[in-house]
């Protein structure tokens, strides 16, 4: 660290202010000139055809300024939203790919498929008039139990996915696994739901739009993590408006966790139906839209199967999952669990075979697609659940029976059998230093307390391996991957010296304008007041991949690294010459070029002005200005690793578990801001605790209605539902990026349900409790107590 | 039909004419401008929109504008006391990463600095969690948004705030 505010300080947070004074600005806070309003009439039936749409009378209430169906798509050629990602199945053949348009055209399939669009002078006016249309519906029986979606008989989402099946994937070769099991000594065996979650980023979405018909360009705002990505996909697959007509301008966005990476109905009605309209208009959601449209995260049924020898050593991993996708497939679904979940299975072990096989099925609820971790939280929940599972039935000590089977710290880059090659790694500091936190050796006391006061206490780890810093191209374009997954950045001086970095990366919480800002000060020696970072808009920033997936540090900000570099080659040679010095032997030191052994030095600053007033400047060799541009594509994915322990207390007589204390020691790499690190972690565990004993989407299995469609009915998290944290680092430095960084975005929320269910687990064994679901609810915890307290007395 | 409203807001006299079934969030976001209060729900769950009328604090999506009639309301907007220098709760939440994505933030604050009043400026810890009940936030964990309520609570009464 160069100063109090460069790289590992915890330096306060450049963007509070104006969110602290409420002078942020996000999409819905667009002061547009003449604009109009949309509301969208949404089917309220999971699975029916449309027989007729009559928007006569609605078109005649007071403020109306235009409505649309999906009729008028077709007729205007509009194409249909996309999935990005080809997944291949065992046949080798693609994924099937039913068609999604932008707005129903025939047929809805999830109660919250767009039907219409009805724009009107304010937004109470548009809302009115959806209601007098009339949609004629001719209800059809719908597909809901995912279990049994590919069973006979069941009701058919798409003509275009026969059986309900969009692929039967697999990976690893099931024969070997089958053979090691047949030599093992113990085999533990699980059946688990990984319960639906509805994202809920408290900033609902919105969009605005507005056609200059001088120009002919679009400009879209949307609460987008990617907005580039979201122009190229307006742009190049559904309406057909040239990337270099079309602005996508993502603005303050208040939280995304994944929902805000795809591209979605609304965002595209608004855009399209801007210039139609003439005027421009806005679109905000209300939060029962969310619930309904948004897309949901999770929902897998999962059997697992785990081998180990005598010793305890794990012999071999078999996993059959189920996911659902939703009514149709958004943008990466076919991803999540694949690639994002099968290949996270060595979890930190040295298992030796792995076999998954992976069936996704179309059904007629909302749309599923990534929400914070992807894949990696449900990878996670079924080889920490089974490994401490496996623990429980030999008797042995969870955290030994982990140790045993980690990946040695020599052995890193470490191959795993389902793809990854882990670069780096040492697990057993974690765990040491997560128990000696959580006090693990005080625990069976502490069990022997509560149990004289009635409850049930309970205590479980989670040790978790992560792959993110999504990218490199290559690979992920291997694994179908429709885009590449680099990142890029900007570093623009101005004359006067300070200076706009512009980065593809996005923030909607992160902190990046704190953190990157911290990595130009330490780099360049840059006072942080002096330093902009620009984000979010397609027409100021150069292409980007935006940020999911923990990537905006790994690997945007590997990216701002190569563009400081290129900022002191050149300024060196410029230095050189205002020195009368040879480029050799100048060097940067605290913002300054200086020639070695001598009292020679020019500013960077002073650089900068003659790059831009270059009087006295090597035009032979240079050109004027301090403007440079990088890409980053890195070698590999970078892979966090941590420990949680989780302890509970279980009230056996209202079935409530009481979070009493969370531990989470992680391996993030370098750490840039640890202040911004731990915030990032405190909000990951919340949302896997959320997961594990709060969260569940429900929908009716007979009717396709979301029966949790809103915060009366979906438990979000609370602050009285938690203890304070307490966490840990441990660092090994990522050795393929230039910051030796890893990505924190998603560790908490990766680790956390299964530190949870494992407590729960732990706390129920002595009453003869097998299995309790997530969420773990007062009813499902209580229920689970009577149904072992009979079998008991039977 | 529209109906005349008028009010004082941060200290200054707005009118406007509204809907009988126009909320106060949407009179102050629509009407004033004044969109430094947010709305992050349709059920009166979230908090995001609460402010002060009279000195309580309301959630204003759960308030008809009209029922403001002639009342002293306070929002994000009107807390700090100058540009330079923020209000201890402001301050607090910034020195404490008590926010992220900021957008529950404005109604984390207004909440905060009633909850501090409300119990004389003496909370613990439990307090403050149990009182957070009527504001979401999904970036959080809450985690430092107790500890910069538990910051703010001296540093309010020193200001005499």
């Amino acid at each position: 660290m160069t100063s109090a505010t460069g790289i590992g300080a915890r330096v306060l947070r450049t963007e509070d202010k104006r969110f602290l004074t409420g002078t942020g600005r996000y999409v819905d806070d667009l002061p547009l000139a003449r604009a109009t309003y949309a509301y969208f009439l949404r089917s309220p039936h999971a699975h029916a055809k449309i027989k007729s749409i009559d928007i006569a009378a609605a078109e005649k209430h007071p403020g109306v300024v235009n409505i649309f169906t999906g009729k008028d798509l077709v007729d205007a050629k509009v194409g249909g939203l996309i999935c990005g990602w080809v997944v291949k199945d065992k046949h080798g053949d693609p994924h099937k790919a039913p068609p999604h348009p932008v707005m129903a055209v025939d047929t809805v399939r999830y109660v919250g498929d767009t039907v219409a669009m009805i724009v009107a002078n304010s937004h109470d006016e548009a809302r009115d008039a959806a209601e007098a249309i009339k949609v004629d519906y001719e209800v059809l029986p719908a597909n809901v139990d995912l279990a049994r979606a590919f069973d006979k008989g069941v009701p058919q989402v798409h003509a275009e996915a026969p059986g309900n099946l969009i692929y039967d994937w697999e990976i690893g070769v099931k024969a070997d696994v089958e053979a090691a099991f047949a030599k093992a000594a113990h085999v533990t065996k699980m059946d688990i739901v990984n319960n639906r979650l509805i994202p809920n980023a408290m900033e609902p979405r919105a969009a605005a739009a507005e056609y200059d018909k001088g120009t002919g360009n679009y400009t879209l705002w949307s609460t987008s993590q990617n907005p580039h990505v979201l122009r190229l996909i307006l742009s190049a697959f559904v309406l057909g408006i040239p990337e270099h007509k079309l602005r996508v301008i993502a603005p303050d966005v208040g939280g995304g966790f994944g929902s805000k990476i795809f591209c979605y109905a609304d965002e595209t009605m608004v855009c399209w139906a801007a210039s139609r309209v003439g005027r421009p208009i806005k679109w905000t959601a209300e939060r029962s839209e969310s619930f309904l449209t948004d897309c949901h995260g999770r929902d897998h049924v999962t059997h697992a199967e785990l081998a180990l020898d005598k010793e305890g050593k794990f012999l071999a991993l078999k996993v059959e999952t189920i996911a659902n996708m939703g009514a149709y497939l958004s943008t990466f679904a076919t991803a999540v669990p694949t690639y994002l979940y099968a290949t996270l299975l060595a979890g930190q072990y040295t298992t030796p075979l792995i076999y998954a096989n992976v069936k996704a099925a179309v059904t007629n609820t909302a749309p599923v697609d990534a929400y914070r971790g992807a894949g990696r939280p449900e990878a996670t929940f079924v080889v920490e659940t089974i490994v401490s599972k496996a623990a429980a039935e030999l008797k042995m000590d969870p955290a030994e029976l982990r140790r045993k089977n980690f990946i040695p710290t020599t052995a890193f880059p470490y191959q795993t059998p389902v793809a990854l090659q882990y670069d780096s790694g040492n697990y057993p500091p974690i765990i040491d230093e997560a128990m000696k936190i959580a006090d693990y050796p005080g625990f069976e006391a502490r069990r022997a307390e509560a149990k004289a006061r009635g409850k049930l206490r309970g205590i479980g780890f989670s040790s978790y391996i992560e792959a993110c810093g999504l990218a490199p191209s290559q690979v992920v374009g291997s694994l179908g991957a429709g885009v590449g997954q680099w990142e890029s950045a900007q570093i623009k001086f101005n004359p006067t010296g300070n200076v706009q970095v512009m980065t593809g990366a996005h923030s909607h919480g992160q902190g990046h304008e704190t953190t990157f800002a911290q990595l130009i000060h330490d780099k360049l020696g840059v006072p942080m007041d002096q330093i902009e970072i620009v984000h979010g808009d397609t027409a100021t920033t150069p292409f980007g991949m935006g940020t999911y997936g923990s990537r905006s540090l790994a690997v945007g900000g590997s990216a701002i690294m190569k563009a400081t570099d290129k900022i002191i080659a050149k300024g060196k040679k410029i230095a050189a010459h205002l020195m009368e010095a040879d480029v050799a032997d100048v060097v940067f030191e605290n913002g300054t070029f200086k020639v070695a052994g001598t009292d020679k030095n020019v500013p960077l600053a002073q650089a900068v002005f003659a790059a831009y007033v270059p009087h006295n400047y090597p035009h032979a060799e240079l050109e004027p200005g301090m403007d440079e541009n990088a890409f980053y594509d890195p070698a590999n994915f970078v892979y966090p690793s941590g420990t949680q322990i989780c302890e509970v207390e279980i009230d056996p007589d209202t079935g409530i578990v009481e979070v009493i204390a969370h531990t989470a020691v992680d391996d993030f790499g370098n750490i840039i801001n640890p202040m911004i690190v731990e915030g990032q972690v405190h909000g990951g565990i919340v949302q896997g605790v959320g997961q594990a004993l709060f969260e569940g989407a429900v929908y009716d299995k007979a009717t396709g209605q979301l029966v949790s469609g809103s915060f009366m009915d979906y438990t979000m998290p609370r602050a009285d539902n938690f203890p304070s944290f307490k966490l840990g680092y441990k660092v090994t430095p990522c050795p393929h990026n230039p910051l030796g960084v890893k990505g924190c975005g998603e560790a908490g929320a990766i680790a956390a349900p299964a530190a949870v269910m494992n407590a729960v687990h732990n706390a129920l064994a002595p009453i003869g409790v097998k299995h309790v679901e997530m969420p773990a609810t007062p009813l499902n915890v209580w229920q689970s107590i009577q149904g072992a307290q009979r079998a008991a007395a039977e | 039909m529209t109906i005349s409203v008028a009010m004082t807001v941060n200290g200054k006299a707005v009118s406007g004419k509204v809907e009988a079934r126009t909320l106060l969030v949407q009179f102050l976001r629509e009407n004033l401008g004044m969109t430094g209060t947010h709305v992050g729900c349709d059920t009166s769950q979230c908090g995001a929109c609460v402010v002060h009328v009279d000195g309580q604090s309301i959630k204003s999506c759960t308030m008809l504008a009209v029922q403001a009639e002639g009342a002293k309301v306070m929002t994000i907007e009107g807390l700090a006391p100058s540009a330079e220098k923020l209000h201890p709760m402001q301050e607090a939440f910034r020195d404490n990463h008590a926010l992220q994505c900021g957008f529950c933030t404005p109604g984390m604050v207004m909440s905060a600095i009633d909850m501090v009043k409300r119990h004389n400026y003496e909370l613990d810890e439990a307090t403050v969690r149990r009182e957070l009940e009527g504001n979401l936030c999904r970036c959080t964990g809450y985690h430092n948004i107790v500890k910069a309520i538990l910051a703010a609570a001296p540093a309010m009464k020193s200001a005499g705030v």
